[in-house]
């Protein structure tokens, strides 16, 4: 039998590397697609097809009714089946190629490229719904992709909002100590202890209800990023307390260095790799909240797409019995927080054999 | 021990201040409340609406009402429900209870499931297990609470074993005791499983930590040397020397079942605190806004105390500081 005990304490292996690498890459290329959804999606994420409410994912084939193999891959047209309403017909007659780059809706690229150009599509009377569509015939895919820009990048700029201030109150509070440092870290710790989630709610709840989208983004990040900021205070103000005593800050502060130009200098820098493995962890965490308000009615409203006002859709019995393809916007965050997940994993596995 | 529990105590109490006075903050620099939408009503007249506003007290300064609150909220009443014109109590107190009734028994049920598999999977040696172990769980962490809830609901709704959501079926009320009984724990297979599975991960994988830290300490090696069988050395050795970290968990992981709990309610259509705190926001009945996040944090401070005295009780280091 294999010993319990490690037999060298220390010595454990940890090759993490691979799937680091592996999550940055995979991060990268969703937040990429995300930010060309434009581009990438094969429709604009308020196109309804009122000919096509729930229609399935719409198959890829290669080989035809005949049976005759095509390398190139089609998708037949649909249209809705005479005895069933909810099903649709594939008309073995009718046939579209996947095509690259063809035109569409028109969309703006970060408010700055205007096109009408796709990455692919298909022809109508065809339609390429890869994840299928919604009651309103919208297509599941490409409003994953806008949706994305709202779930995604509000977590981010959430995670931004709530290390920044962090940063700043946990570095003076360390640098100062006292009563500004008790004063802090005493309302630190009370946004650390409370429900965060009843909290970000009630926060939510003082605000109007009806808003523009942008001003939901901008307030959904704000609240989420306010109730947040309490842990990072901290771990920053641990870093800084302990960084003050090394010889080269106490060197600096010898030939007259103030405290501001060492907080800047000096000891920020020090926060840095800390402060990093922080948003790994918080950037998941605010996405889910997103979802959630958004889900609960409190974020962003339609017809703008988020990961959770799409999901809110399923909450309905019927929808949720019949069409499994609601479900994948619950499903869309999954591979994000893996990755977020093992990068936040292996930061800290640094930071601690760092130590 | 009175002093430190009184000390803890006094803490949980500060929390409590301190986020009523947070609200109450909030609560006056919100744009419009109750009445705004009955101004919007030309058969509601300009006096009627300020006679209104003085009834319910909306017209004071913001420090004579939070005052008027605590003075409520002493008397068990924590303020007014503009929107059912009762005691906001009479609507959070049975709410209160159905929470409860799902936190408690999937908080025993997590960590009755967490701590023996937690201890175990420290045990497990290699690469495999590790992979097996950390895989699981990181899938499990990434699932996102809502679509748990939601799969528990699909379940319901595809095998029509349990029941759809709510708390009791209509004809179960007038069958005596037990017949209820059964019908009530019936209904909540489906969202104390989701809750599990929502709260479990996150304690397991502590658990599995802190006693894989032990596990290197060299008395252990010292211990599995003296050639201590391997079970008596997991639970009889480790598990009480990593018991600490673990019980300060406790109390976290309160807050957590609390917030995850939350969206199973609303998902679930489970009348707790959730659903409330939804209907009283988007009524802007907001004493009911402030009860519902206050009651959470009351069950979060007794959650934290709880795990004070079992820290007291298993810390001897503790005891003698206090």
């Amino acid at each position: 039998m294999k010993p319990l005990t490690p037999a060298f304490s220390g010595l454990r292996s940890t090759n993490s590397v691979p799937r680091f690498t592996w999550a940055v890459w995979f991060l990268l290329a969703i937040h990429a697609m995300v930010a060309l959804a434009g581009f990438v999606a094969p429709y604009s994420f308020e196109t309804q097809d009122r000919e096509h409410p729930y229609a399935r994912p719409t198959r890829l084939h290669f080989v035809d009714c005949s049976g005759k193999f095509h390398f190139h891959p089609f998708v037949y047209v649909t249209k809705a089946a005479e005895n069933d309403l909810n099903d649709y017909q594939q008309d073995c007659a009718q046939t579209a190629g996947i095509e690259f780059f063809p035109h569409g809706d028109s969309y703006t690229i970060l408010g700055m490229f205007s096109s009408t150009r796709h990455l692919f599509g298909v022809r109508a009377p065809a339609n390429l719904f890869l994840m299928g569509t919604d009651g309103f015939g919208r297509d599941q895919f490409s409003r994953l992709l806008y949706g994305g820009q709202v779930s995604l990048f509000a977590g981010f700029v959430a995670a931004a909002f709530s290390v920044i201030a962090g940063l700043l109150l946990g570095g003076i509070a360390g640098m100062y100590g006292g009563t500004v440092d008790d004063v802090a870290m005493r309302f630190a710790e009370f946004f650390i202890a409370v429900p965060w989630f009843y909290l970000l709610i009630a926060v939510r709840a003082f605000l109007p209800l009806q808003i523009s989208p942008i001003t939901a983004f901008l307030l959904v990040v704000a609240v989420i990023g306010l109730v947040g900021w309490g842990r990072p205070a901290r771990l920053v103000r641990g870093v800084i307390l302990s960084a003050r005593e090394r010889n080269f800050v106490l060197a600096a502060r010898g030939f007259g260095a103030s405290n501001a130009y060492l907080l800047r200098r000096h000891l920020m820098p020090l926060t840095f790799r800390v402060l990093l493995t922080q948003m790994a962890v918080l950037i998941p965490q605010f996405i889910l909240a997103e979802v959630i308000l958004s889900f609960l009615g409190l974020g962003i409203g339609e017809p703008f797409p988020s990961w959770g006002n799409m999901l809110a859709q399923a909450q309905q019995y019927h929808v949720l019995v019949s069409y499994w393809w609601m479900l994948l916007p619950g499903l869309a965050p999954v591979p994000v927080f893996l990755a977020y997940h093992s990068l936040a994993e292996t930061l800290q596995e640094r930071i601690k054999s760092n130590i | 021990m009175i002093r430190y529990l009184a000390r803890r105590a006094g803490h949980g109490l500060l929390l409590l201040v301190g986020i009523s006075i947070l609200l109450f903050l909030l609560f006056q620099a919100a744009p419009g409340d109750f009445l705004s939408e009955a101004r919007m009503n030309s058969q509601i007249s300009a006096e009627t609406l300020a006679q209104l506003r003085a009834q319910y007290g909306l017209d004071q300064p913001l420090p004579v009402r939070y005052w008027q609150w605590i003075k409520s909220s002493a008397k068990g009443d924590f303020g007014y429900s503009f929107a059912y014109n009762t005691p906001a109590s009479t609507l959070l107190w049975p709410r209160a209870r159905n929470t409860l009734l799902l936190s408690i028994p999937a908080l025993l049920i997590s960590w009755l499931i967490a701590v023996p598999l937690g201890v175990l999977a420290a045990g497990w040696k290699g690469r495999w297990a590790d992979r097996l172990f950390s895989g699981g769980t990181s899938a499990l962490l990434a699932l996102p609470d809502v679509l748990i809830a939601l799969l528990a609901l699909l379940i319901a709704l595809k095998t029509g074993m349990f029941p759809v959501g709510g708390m009791t079926s209509i004809s179960a009320q007038d069958q005596g005791t037990l017949a209820w009984l059964r019908d009530l724990s019936w209904h909540m297979v489906l969202p104390v499983a989701a809750l599990v599975m929502g709260s479990l991960t996150i304690i397991l994988r502590h658990v599995r930590a802190s006693v894989r830290e032990v596990l290197e300490s060299s008395y252990m090696r010292a211990a599995e040397g003296h050639g201590l069988p391997r079970y008596k050395l997991l639970f009889g050795y480790a598990l009480p020397a990593a018991a600490n970290p673990l019980i300060s968990l406790f109390g976290l992981s309160v807050a957590m079942l609390l917030s995850v709990s939350l969206l199973i309610e609303v998902v679930m259509s489970w009348p707790g605190m959730g659903p409330l705190l939804l209907e009283a926001i988007l009524a802007r009945d907001l004493f009911v806004v402030i009860g519902a996040v206050m009651l959470p944090t009351v069950f979060l401070v007794v959650g934290n105390l709880l795990g004070d005295v079992l820290l007291y009780a298993c810390d001897p280091r503790i005891r003698r500081q206090a």
